[in-house]
């Protein structure tokens, strides 16, 4: 019995090891991280307490970055999974060029994220962009979609939409296909037309789909800031400031290591909390086959 | 949406009596320009339970599904008594189906799955929970109401797809192979319970197997089809007599009717030519019979099935096994006059005597 539980442990080691060294180790790291200041050249990191997180709640730069990033969240996750699914009911279906929309619909998802925000970048360029030529078009003025307040976050919540619907459009794609025609055709059978199909047949059973899309989908809208970086560095005025390109900025610009840990922790911490809540919620409402 | 019509009370105000066939004439169809049908002519008598049998890519399932309108084909005329269906799209066809696959929808509880087609036409909930019971307790699923589909056995899976079916109370019932995924022995049960219902409820019934056996124990009329064309039709007793062809003889029957060339059975004249049909049951041993070598036996009980050869031909024989079987291993073959179906060589078509 002893022995047996000797070697039961010998076998985890090596993976034990690399779990503590490059994941557990880090985790706790930070953790510990966020109770002391940040040291700075000779000045060694003293304990400070709960100093690192009366800071955070008194910072109102976190506080804009949270609702910034919520807004974010608010557009990105409904207008992505909305655009993948249409998407995906669009190039199901028999149609001439199905090959060539399914290959467009994904390129974005194949581009890195910078490549993508560079393309957008031109697009939104005053005065000689792609929107702004089509403005001209019709006689209407040259815009700053970027560069203004009120509108920044919108133009980068577009790039993020374009480029995550078609990664989320596989995923609907995928389920699609493997529902039986027969139930459609029971369906159609018994009358229903081609909503009360949707609604009745496919939507149920698209559900385990769209629980895991939106978990991806929370994650990429905290997780992805590549396109920030690229596009407005977080301005103007931190109106784009999203919660992780924040803690980039302190943690790498600023080298406030201390904080960046204490935003690191408080940002997984929300994160888990809401994936736990989706499946909590949602997975009542899924139906696995 | 709201204005959803009641397709069952719409066409209730037309020829939806029990009374009407179902015509098919001309009826042809290709798939990606090969032959599936061609020219399907044939009805389905109002409150009987027709068989179109088949072996396997004969056409029969794609048969079903034009009648269903599930697929439209590309000439021909389907008529439900005086109506013609053509135009209708398969949910005022006035008809009901039941699927190879079940086609339960997974997310839905077994009494959601055979309501699903009362809820969406907005029958009064009164009405649906009566018929409910009704075609539950018809098809002994009480109990199960609140089962999703995987919770339940293949055969209960089987009764809720008939229960779906049933409740619409829609005269005609396609069934497409409704018992293909069950074991021999629920297969033999739910064959006389569909039979059972199909004539308590005077059904009009087209089911499509490719069972002999299925054809030959439910059926009041079989089609029998072959490579997109209707081989022959009748009572399965009439087909069993005198199959229109030699496909016919094959098929219908186990073991198969044997089909030997004239001149190895010493027949003379114009039958020397011909292929020569014999029911396994129609050969006895008969001293003054053809002599024959035994090539193989079987032992089923009542019945010992022989094979001799007859010039190179293996005839199978059906000989009551109590008589046991010539220890020379030589076995005399005879046969009445009667017995005998005669074929073109050639056509494969059955030849009137002599």
């Amino acid at each position: 019995m002893r022995r047996q539980t000797l070697t039961a442990w010998a076998l985890l080691l090596p993976a034990a090891c690399l779990l503590v060294v490059f994941t557990h180790g880090p985790v706790l790291r930070t953790v510990l991280a966020t109770f002391y200041t940040t040291p700075h050249g000779r000045l060694p990191a003293k304990f400070a307490g709960f100093d690192n997180y009366a800071h955070l709640i008194a910072d109102p730069i976190f506080w804009q970055a949270l609702r910034n990033n919520l807004l974010y969240a608010g557009l990105t996750i409904p207008a992505s999974m909305g655009l993948a699914l249409v998407m995906a009911l669009l190039v199901n279906g028999r149609m001439r060029g199905r090959g060539f929309l399914r290959m467009a619909f994904f390129t974005p998802t194949v581009l890195p994220l910078i490549a993508v925000a560079n393309i957008w970048i031109f697009f939104y360029q005053p005065g000689f962009g792609l929107i702004d030529q089509i403005r001209g078009l019709f006689g209407l003025g040259a815009t700053n979609l970027l560069g203004q307040g009120d509108s920044a976050l919108y133009a980068v919540a577009a790039v993020a939409v374009w480029k995550e619907a078609g990664f989320f459009m596989i995923f609907y794609l995928a389920a699609l296909q493997a529902i039986p025609q027969s139930l459609i055709e029971a369906a159609r059978l018994e009358g229903a037309n081609a909503l009360q199909i949707f609604r009745r047949v496919i939507w149920p059973l698209l559900t385990p789909t769209t629980l895991f899309v939106a978990v991806n989908a929370v994650v990429n809208a905290f997780r992805l800031v590549d396109h920030i970086y690229q596009m407005t560095g977080g301005g103007p005025n931190n109106a784009t400031a999203l919660l992780f390109y924040y803690l980039y900025q302190v943690g790498f610009q600023f080298w406030d290591t201390a904080y960046a840990a204490t935003l690191t922790t408080v940002l997984v911490v929300v994160l888990g909390l809401v994936s736990v809540g989706q499946f909590l919620f949602l997975d009542r409402k899924v139906h696995y086959q | 949406m709201i204005a959803q019509t009641d397709i069952g009370r719409q066409s209730g105000s037309g020829p939806a009596s029990p009374g009407a066939g179902l015509r098919l004439s001309g009826l042809a169809r290709a798939i990606a320009g090969r032959r599936i049908l061609d020219g399907i002519d044939v009805t389905f008598e109002a409150g009987a339970l027709s068989v179109i049998l088949g072996p396997s890519g004969c056409g029969k399932s794609t048969l079903l599904r034009l009648i269903a309108g599930l697929d439209a084909p590309d000439g021909g005329t389907i008529h439900l008594g005086a109506r013609d269906l053509a135009p209708l799209p398969p949910a005022a066809r006035d008809i009901a189906m039941v699927f190879q696959s079940y086609a339960l929808f997974p997310h839905l509880t077994m009494a959601e799955n055979i309501l699903f087609g009362l809820s969406l036409r907005r029958v009064a909930r009164v009405d649906q929970a009566r018929r409910l019971a009704r075609v539950v307790e018809m098809l002994g699923l009480g109990g199960l109401e609140a089962r999703k589909p995987a919770q339940l056995s293949g055969g209960q899976q089987q009764r809720v797809a008939l229960a779906r079916a049933l409740i619409s109370e829609r005269p005609i019932c396609l069934m497409d192979e409704p018992l293909s995924n069950l074991d021999a022995k629920l297969r033999a049960e739910m064959r006389s319970e569909i039979r059972a219902l199909q004539q308590r409820l005077g059904l009009t019934m087209i089911y499509v197997t490719h069972d002999q056996v299925e054809a030959m124990t439910m059926a009041d009329k079989i089609v029998l089809m072959n490579e997109g064309r209707i081989e022959q039709e009748g009572a399965p007793e009439a087909i069993y007599a005198a199959p229109a062809s030699r496909f016919a003889a094959r098929f219908i029957g186990m073991p198969p009717m044997n089909l030997i060339p004239g001149a190895a059975l010493g027949l003379t004249g114009h039958d020397a030519g011909r292929l020569i049909g014999l029911r396994a049951e129609d050969g006895r041993i008969d001293p003054q019979g053809l002599a024959a070598p035994i090539v193989a036996h079987e032992f089923h009980g009542a019945d010992l099935f022989v094979t001799i050869r007859l010039a190179e031909t293996p005839v199978m024989l059906r000989l009551p096994a109590r008589t046991g079987l010539p220890a020379d291993g030589i076995l005399r073959l005879g046969w009445d006059a009667g017995a005998l179906h005669r074929f073109d060589p050639v056509t494969g078509r059955r030849l009137t005597e002599p």
